[in-house]
């Protein structure tokens, strides 16, 4: 038997070509999904067995467990305030132009009562009817 | 004249780095991506007007939270499971019955997340929350005592 010349072999390749549109695709998934919230402060929220998807773009006011306020109409950064009394002006704005806006309070577990209840008061004063308080879901095995 | 075939390699366009990128995106949109919560418990004020004052103490159930934590029904101290059961038995009877949670300041606020929590999960419709200066002003109209 002779040995076949001429049958070259070829140099074995990872064929990678399809790889980044794989990652393009998930690129694109993940842009699509991620929703850039104006809102970005960490606080440990309340956890809570009953809950509600509350509508996006609300006004959002967070309260840490240090006593800051932040504020934000939901589209903007949300920014410092130096008292509760500043939340009157800004809601008042708002609520000029969409009455029926739905404001958010994510304060920090921690907090006292009486700064959560500042807040409501301002809001209340100044005409907001749709309030939500964002809350985490309860973890299993904790009675709460 | 030499006209030997030249063996050109075959053109390619370099691809093998694509990936690497964007796997790169893929990992700095992961980590910059801030799960927005967008759930939570909702309530709604009513109109503002001093006038109506269409709560009354015999009516409501009147959950007080206290400064350390504690709460009192209607004048009596309940634990929390007590109170699921007092408050499920008053629904039963009157189902469009009126809670109101009045919190004491100094109180944390998951407390008051909590009782607000168990009332919604009980299906109570008809919760208020007094803010201080309400509370103050049914004080004077001598629905608090």
């Amino acid at each position: 038997m002779t040995k076949r010349h001429g049958v070259r072999r070829l140099a074995p390749t990872v064929p990678t070509a399809s790889m980044a549109d794989i990652a393009f695709l998930l690129i694109i998934f993940f842009m699509l999904t991620t929703s850039f919230s104006p809102e970005r402060t960490t606080v440990n929220l309340p956890e809570s067995e009953t809950r509600t998807e509350v509508s996006r773009n609300s006004a959002i006011i967070a309260i840490t467990a240090d006593g800051e306020i932040k504020f934000t109409d939901g589209e903007r950064p949300s920014f410092l305030l130096g008292s509760v009394e500043e939340i009157g002006l800004l809601t008042q704005e708002i609520i000029g132009f969409v009455p029926d806006k739905e404001f958010l309070i994510k304060a920090d577990r921690l907090v006292r009562y009486e700064m959560v209840d500042g807040v409501l008061e301002q809001l209340r004063l100044n005409g907001v009817q749709r309030i939500g308080l964002l809350t985490e879901k309860e973890s299993p095995g904790d009675d709460g | 004249m030499n006209l030997r075939k030249r063996l050109r390699p075959p053109a390619e366009v370099p691809t093998s780095s694509m990936a690497d990128i964007a796997f790169l995106l893929i990992v700095f949109f992961m980590l910059t991506a801030v799960f927005a919560t967008t759930e939570g418990l909702q309530f709604q004020f009513p109109e503002d007007d001093p006038t109506q004052l269409d709560v009354q103490p015999e009516e409501a159930i009147h959950i007080k939270i206290n400064g350390d934590g504690n709460y009192v029904v209607d004048r009596t101290p309940m634990t929390e499971a007590e109170m699921g059961g007092y408050v499920q038995m008053k629904m039963e009877q009157t189902p469009q019955k009126p809670v109101i949670i009045q919190t004491n300041g100094e109180a944390p606020y998951f407390v008051m997340i909590d009782i607000l929590d168990l009332l919604k999960y009980l299906e109570v419709q008809n919760i208020s929350i007094p803010t201080q200066t309400e509370v103050e002003r049914w004080k004077a109209f001598g629905i608090f005592e």
